[in-house]
């Protein structure tokens, strides 16, 4: 398994190509959470915004600049960095195409975000017809996406040099996951580009006057939930792979770790219905098949929480630990690249727990688009996953830059990670709350005419301001470190961790490297969850629906 | 390094290094966290209109 | 490929953890007909005031069917028709509601009554009003600036 060839440290032309994918990235997360932050203190009800800026003008910005643009830029960053850890440095071509992709994807970026400054697209990230956005913000949108295969394209690529200089040998676990989640990512974004480019775009031009609003949504939420994954699976990469490193143990099994990323690329996508559970024209016979699917993709979340207790475990035993849960003292808690993604991996229990209640079925109404949503995907997305990419950038940005973490930025860094925990638990934990009381999400301060029940919540949404405020304190520290360990800490070498199989562990099997199978498994599974309602709603289909600009 | 303890050990069982008895542990606390929540909910929505 | 002993409990244990779950509301939605709103009816979004029963908003007896009142919305940028209005209480009621332009999500706060309006299609949701009070109704998805200025009631009496 080990080819003692592999360098160790990402070539420098590869770093600087997933830096410029970071430094958009940090300025996505400067933007994006001071929008978060007025939010909160908007829905608070002691605060206006000024200079006639909107609430969901703000919105937008916050959807669009988090849920959008900083995920992807770091997770391609991340991966091309990891990619060229693991199967070595990129071709110029390879390179040159990250940096074609990198390019467009920021073009896109500028043009959504100058579209949204004029208040030309407060349409929020999800864009729902028949609210209509200015058609550069759609264009805007789609470079991102193409610019996202394109970076993936380079991945592949090098992927594929790698398969063809190692014949018969499985691939570097890292390289292997990225790959994985390209895919995923590949297979989903066609849905959101189909909306786009065939009813968005030519409707916003004026070409077309009616949009079919179901088949819009539908293709939507078809790309919609395997985004979710796409922000996760990354996470789990540094779960799986580099954290066992970190502590300095050894990852608990290779084939285990890329079954679980199988089984999300399987079992992520035919799902999206369980977002749409509330909708009219969809028979509920389909929507429960898709929330079966939905719980299939479950099982490999189990999978990892059992995998990544008992890396910890062992390592704790092999240190010396006795005892049920002696193991946890033993653990390098002084250490921000274990104890910020640690934090992370503690948000994903609450975070999944919510995520099976939102997809069981009729459950969904107690939820469905009250502010508990918003309070979930706070934990899954803006905890879990963002965390770990704070834990990545802590080791991964000095690398890139030839610097090293110094001991106060260690402990800079834990401290920031607690800030967020408690921030979030503040904000997140008010949301769920408040949703239950049927608080809608994305909506801005109202006492709804002197409503009582409105009343109730507004002390929740103070507590989410306060919880906001914190965070945003979180997000200045966050950026500090950042500039630090981009442009200011020591020089020196950081070491890119990169986990070992613990011994007992066996032989990878080579079919998780058939991408035939896969493929094909999910593209048949997509059919068979989706043809047939899909026919459904071509042929049921009211009368398209025109623009409107409500905003 | 894994010498047990000088006269520490008074159990005949040494623990077993590879033991994973925590990782159970921890996961069946996570999955009856699970089960409360989602029950929780499902009363919830049992008991609205 | 070789799974722990532990692990195997782990995922037997899970597994019929999420089965059971989905035997759960299986049942509840095919059996007991607990199934989330899911009308298949369309109507032309342009003529919903000229439509039945979307030309006589409110609360309306009904003869001979499984519910005794029919209690239609209609929502439109930024308002519910009707802004108020009073449902007996026990009344077996099938809630109607449509859009005239953009999506709307209606939702009676503190209750399962929580449907997707989408311009095009009809949303029906049947239930007893089984418990007195007064119900605020929101609209939960977004739909432009004046979004969380609209709202209904429902008063629930004895």
């Amino acid at each position: 398994m080990s080819t003692k060839s592999i360098n160790t440290i990402v070539d420098r032309r590869d770093g600087k190509l997933a830096m410029a994918h970071f430094y958009v990235a940090f300025i996505a997360l400067a933007i994006g959470g001071l929008a978060g932050l007025l939010q909160t203190l908007v829905r608070s009800g002691k605060y206006e915004l000024p200079w006639g800026i909107g609430y969901y003008q703000v919105l937008t910005v916050h959807g669009v600049v988090l849920g959008l643009v900083l995920t992807t830029f770091f997770i391609m960053g991340f991966q091309l960095a990891a990619v060229s850890r693991t199967s070595g440095a990129l071709t110029d071509k390879q390179r040159m195409t990250g940096w074609i992709g990198f390019w467009l994807m920021t073009i896109g970026t500028v043009m959504a975000a100058v579209m949204i400054l004029l208040n030309e697209a407060s349409v929020l990230y999800t864009f729902y017809a028949p609210l209509q956005a200015h058609a550069l913000y759609y264009v805007g949108l789609t470079l991102v996406i193409v610019g996202s295969w394109i970076d993936g394209a380079a991945l592949i690529m090098a992927y594929a040099s790698w398969r063809k200089a190692n014949p018969g040998k499985p691939s570097p676990l890292l390289t292997f996951m990225a790959i994985v989640n390209t895919l995923l990512w590949i297979v989903a974004t066609i849905g959101v580009a189909a909306t786009v480019l065939f009813q968005l775009l030519p409707w916003s031009l004026g070409l077309v006057e009616r949009v079919d609003v179901l088949v819009s949504r539908t293709l939507f939420w078809y790309f919609g939930h395997p985004l979710v994954y796409f922000w996760l699976l990354p996470a789990y990469m540094a779960w799986y792979a580099i954290v066992p490193k970190i502590i300095g143990g050894k990852i608990f099994s290779d084939s285990l770790a890329r079954m679980s990323f199988i089984l999300f690329l399987l079992f992520s996508i035919p799902v999206g219905f369980h977002h749409q559970l509330m909708e009219p024209g969809i028979d509920p016979a389909w929507k429960f098949l898709q929330v079966i699917l939905t719980f299939l993709v479950i099982i490999p979340s189990l999978m990892t929480a059992f995998s990544l207790f008992a890396t910890f475990e062992m390592f704790g035993r092999s240190k010396g630990a006795t005892g049920l849960f002696g193991w946890v003292k033993k653990l390098p808690w002084g250490d921000a690249r274990f104890a910020v993604p640690f934090i992370g991996m503690l948000a994903f229990i609450p975070a999944g727990a919510g995520g099976v209640i939102n997809a069981s079925h009729q459950l969904n109404q107690v939820v469905h688009n009250t502010i508990w949503v918003t309070g979930h995907f706070h934990l899954t997305l803006a905890t879990s996953v963002i965390l770990t990419f704070f834990g990545i950038s802590y080791w991964l940005v000095p690398h890139l830059t030839g610097r090293v973490l110094t001991k106060a930025m260690n402990k800079l860094a834990i401290i920031q990670a607690v800030i967020w925990a408690i921030g979030m638990t503040f904000m997140s934990g008010a949301m769920h709350a408040a949703g239950l009381l049927g608080a809608p999400r994305r909506s801005s301060f109202s006492t709804y005419g002197g409503s009582e029940q409105a009343a109730e919540w507004i002390p929740y949404q103070v507590a989410q301001a306060v919880g906001g405020s914190i965070l945003f304190l979180g997000i200045i520290l966050m950026l500090y470190i950042f500039i630090n360990l981009a442009f200011f800490a020591p020089k020196g070498e950081q070491e890119f961790p990169v986990g070992e199989v613990a011994d007992a562990a066996e032989k990878t099997p080579m079919v998780f490297e058939n991408w035939k199978l896969w493929i094909g498994i999910t593209v048949l599974l997509i059919l068979f969850a989706y043809t047939i309602p899909f026919i459904d709603m071509i042929q049921n289909a009211p009368i398209g629906s025109k623009g409107y600009k409500f905003f | 390094m894994a010498q047990p303890g000088i006269g520490k050990k008074t159990n005949t069982k040494v623990e077993d290094q590879s033991s994973l008895k925590g990782t159970l542990a921890s996961v069946f606390l996570l999955g009856f966290f699970l089960i409360i929540t989602w029950v929780g909910v499902y009363f919830l929505f049992l008991d609205r209109f | 490929m070789h799974i722990h002993k532990f692990e195997k409990i782990w995922l037997i244990f899970g597994i019929t953890t999420l089965l059971v779950f989905l035997s759960v509301i299986g049942v509840s939605a095919f059996y007991l007909g607990n199934q989330p709103p899911s009308c298949l009816a369309t109507i032309n979004p342009e003529k919903v005031d000229t439509t039945a029963p979307f030309d006589k908003p409110g609360l309306k007896k009904v003869e001979g069917k499984e519910w005794d009142y029919e209690l239609v919305f209609v929502a439109s940028a930024f308002a519910y028709n009707p802004g108020q209005v009073e449902v007996p209480k026990g009344a077996k009621v099938k809630v109607i509601a449509t859009t005239k332009d953009v999506i709307h999500g209606f939702e009676v706060a503190g209750t399962n009554i929580n449907m997707m309006l989408e311009p095009g299609f009809i949303s029906e949701y049947v239930t007893t009003f089984d418990k007195a009070g007064e119900y605020l109704i929101v609209c939960n998805e977004y739909c432009g600036v004046g979004h969380h200025m609209m709202s209904s009631k429902i008063e629930v009496v004895e």
